[in-house]
């Protein structure tokens, strides 16, 4: 037994040797929300883990825990990691902001990335989508193409990412059919395949024939297509479950982000930062458009994603007034990022009140 | 071939094997299953199952996430034994923490020690409160107490969203549905310097204590146990079982929401919309798990506990798929349950018949 043990051990200081030779891979760990299958926000964050792997090859090691609940498991989570010899870690949903803010403390020499929150440290970075600039140019296609002028939204919380996404596709929308407008479901879930589906039923029936959703399964679309109407897929690419109704989709394209921070770290350059990257850095992506949109509308839309990502055009651009009528934004004014970040209201003209 | 009979009497050495026999049945199922996933079987239920036993920071973390599991648990058995099925822990557990959390925020940054017991008082209140609608329901129109407290659960859930997304929402969040983090006097302080463990899992333990005693020292347990299994008998010594109901229901809930009030002021430190993550329903499973047994439940609590814990760690340092941890730990409760079988009947050669 005892000789076994110190020939375990000597194999062991042999194969610690061996590694520590060879470059060190960075160890590269990530914390999702939902399933990586839910093909919408985690799989997109998976995808972006994926290219890691294959830009670096052997100088990287990923990993990733799945469905991590917001709340006292992801702290535990992320210490196991980071305990685990972890030099870079994202949590990628904003439930896990004080988890994480707590465990970087803990860990000064590992480095930290947050998507979607506002705290910050010296080894804690936050990063996000301009998500609105894409809601904006479906909500042009939408507004368009609807014949019921009642675009159906199903919406996960309302948190001011979401409202925000909201109004920026009520603009894009309103900006071509004056006369159309949204129906709001708040489905309080992320990911939630049977509640999103009851969703889109529910809208279906009130009328709307144009859905949208801001919610990470792909039951909505599934709905649609069952229903023969359209909809726009959301995070990734889902037209493989409406090959007819998906008109477009929003997807979150975290490649570059997370090739670019690793690239960093590889570097040593590595620093906190608050990145908020829009259509023109990639981080904004559209699926394929549907040859069912029309050309006009088609070319109207991509005219608009230009735009944005030109950065000629800014979907919140006044005159603006908020849902009771008093005024936001004066004529050619543009929206601050302060404003946007906290957004808490519906532009006028969309129904409905935010619960709160 | 074989067949089962009834036992009447159940051995003590049977009892004591079935558990055993139900984790090595998980083990080689499970084993299998990682196996067929391209895992190392061994490894992969090493990790899992032995290696956070062996991790002292692991370890404590079991004890954090066993703990409210384990109140939950404690609670519901005694309703269960008296046959009052409360499945709206859950609910119980969201209004403890909010009506505790709400008590913590009103008194924001207001420094003394008697903010935390006036937190878990306020805690036990709402969890208790919530569980009398069932309670008053059932007693008052005869409703089914499974459905009552089960529909106040989505109750409690959007009720808490609400709270969070408007009076208690924290002013300096750009609008996120959360509160403030809590200030230090209402947060539980931590016993082991270093770790997560919090006075919370002191009070479970000490819990299972008192709970035993109730349960076989006290004539409330008799009682409990004599409605159970008896409610004629019942009736005739005397016990109210009106008002038992209420107590037995009301105990859950106070239960219940002391543990959702720990979980705020311990590991969480905020009231959010992602509070309840289905640690009342979990409990039920101890509860039967623990075979309605304070000591029981704390076993059954701490091996759910390491499975959940396990599993994470096999995630990250394995690459095992989360759905794969949920099949593990379905394995594991069938496998326990069908070895009951064993406790309740044996296994004997089928007689050969005329037919």
């Amino acid at each position: 037994m005892k000789l076994q043990g110190i020939m375990a051990a000597a194999v062991l200081a042999a194969g610690l040797g061996a590694a520590a030779q060879a470059q060190d891979p960075v160890k590269v760990g990530f914390i999702y929300v939902g399933p990586v299958g839910d093909f919408g926000w985690s799989y997109q964050h998976d995808q972006g883990r994926l290219a890691v792997e294959e830009a670096f090859g052997d100088q990287v090691e990923t990993t990733f825990v799945e469905s991590v609940p917001e709340g006292a498991d992801a702290e535990r989570v992320l210490r196991q990691m980071a305990q685990s010899g972890y030099d870079l870690i994202f949590t990628t949903s904003f439930g896990y902001m004080n988890q994480t803010v707590n465990v970087a403390k803990q860990f000064p020499d590992v480095k930290f990335e947050h998507a979607t929150g506002y705290l910050r440290a010296d080894n804690l970075a936050t990063y996000s989508s301009r998500f609105y600039e894409g809601r904006y140019v479906i909500g042009k296609i939408a507004g368009a193409m609807t014949e019921s002028n009642v675009i159906g939204y199903i919406g996960s919380y309302p948190i001011p990412e979401v409202i925000r996404g909201i109004n920026a596709a009520y603009l894009g929308a309103k900006s071509v059919n004056p006369d159309v407008q949204f129906r709001v479901v708040w489905s309080n879930t992320w990911f939630n395949p049977a509640l999103e589906g009851d969703a889109a039923k529910t809208l279906i029936e009130q009328g709307a024939d144009i859905l949208m959703q801001h919610t990470d399964s792909t039951a909505p679309m599934t709905i649609a297509e069952e229903l023969g109407i359209h909809a726009f897929g959301q995070a990734s690419d889902m037209g493989g479950f409406g090959p007819n109704a998906q008109l477009t989709g929003i997807m979150d394209d975290w490649d570059p982000y997370y090739i670019e921070r690793v690239q960093a770290v590889i570097d040593g350059t590595w620093e906190s930062t608050d990145t908020w990257g829009g259509i023109d850095t990639g981080m904004v992506e559209f699926a394929p458009f549907s040859d069912k949109i029309p050309p006009e509308v088609l070319a109207d839309a991509v005219a608009a994603k230009d735009a944005i990502a030109a950065g000629e055009l800014h979907p919140f651009t006044g005159p603006i007034n908020r849902q009771d009528g008093s005024p936001w934004l004066a004529e050619g004014e543009v929206a601050d990022d302060g404003t946007l970040l906290g957004m808490n209201f519906y532009v006028e003209g969309i129904e409905g009140v935010i619960p709160q | 071939m074989f067949r089962l009979e009834p036992r009447a009497v159940t051995p003590v050495w049977i009892t004591a094997v079935t558990p055993l026999l139900a984790v090595l049945a998980t083990m080689i199922a499970g084993g299998i299953l990682f196996a067929l996933l391209g895992k190392d079987p061994f490894e992969t239920i090493r990790v899992i199952f032995v290696a956070p036993l062996g991790d002292p920071y692991s370890r404590t973390e079991m004890l954090i996430k066993a703990a409210p599991l384990v109140l939950i648990a404690l609670g519901l058995s005694f309703g269960f034994r008296a046959g009052i099925w409360n499945i709206g822990a859950e609910g119980q557990y969201v209004m403890g923490a909010l009506a505790g959390g709400a008590v913590g925020l009103a008194f924001w940054n207001v420094e003394g020690a008697w903010l935390l017991p006036l937190m878990a008082l306020a805690g036990m209140a709402g969890g208790c409160l919530w569980a009398l609608i069932p309670a008053f329901l059932k007693v008052r129109f005869n409703a089914n107490e499974i459905l009552v407290s089960l529909m106040l659960v989505y109750v409690a859930t959007l009720f808490l969203s609400a709270m969070v997304s408007g009076p208690l929402r924290d002013p300096a969040g750009f609008n996120f549905p959360q509160s403030r983090l809590l200030h230090e006097s209402a947060r539980l302080p931590i016993v082991l310097e270093g770790t997560r463990v919090h006075v919370g899992v002191l009070v479970a333990l000490i819990a299972v204590v008192v709970a035993q005693i109730v349960l076989t020292r006290h004539l409330f347990g008799f009682n409990v146990r004599l409605l159970g299994q008896a409610p004629r008998a019942a009736a005739f010594a005397g016990v109210n079982a009106k008002r038992l109901t209420v107590v037995l229901l009301g105990l859950s809930g106070a239960l219940a929401g002391l543990a959702g009030i720990f979980e705020v002021t311990g590991p969480i430190g905020q009231l959010q919309p992602s509070l309840p993550v289905g640690y009342g329903f979990t409990a039920i499973i101890v509860a039967f798990l623990g075979r309605l047994n304070p000591v029981g439940i704390l076993l059954a609590g701490m091996v759910m506990a390491l499975t959940y814990i396990g599993g994470e760690t096999a995630q990250f340092s394995l690459g095992i798929p989360a759905a794969a941890i949920s099949v593990f730990q379905g394995l594991l409760l069938f496998f326990l349950l069908a070895v009951d079988l064993l406790t309740r009947y044996r296994v004997v050669p089928a007689k050969r018949s005329g037919v």
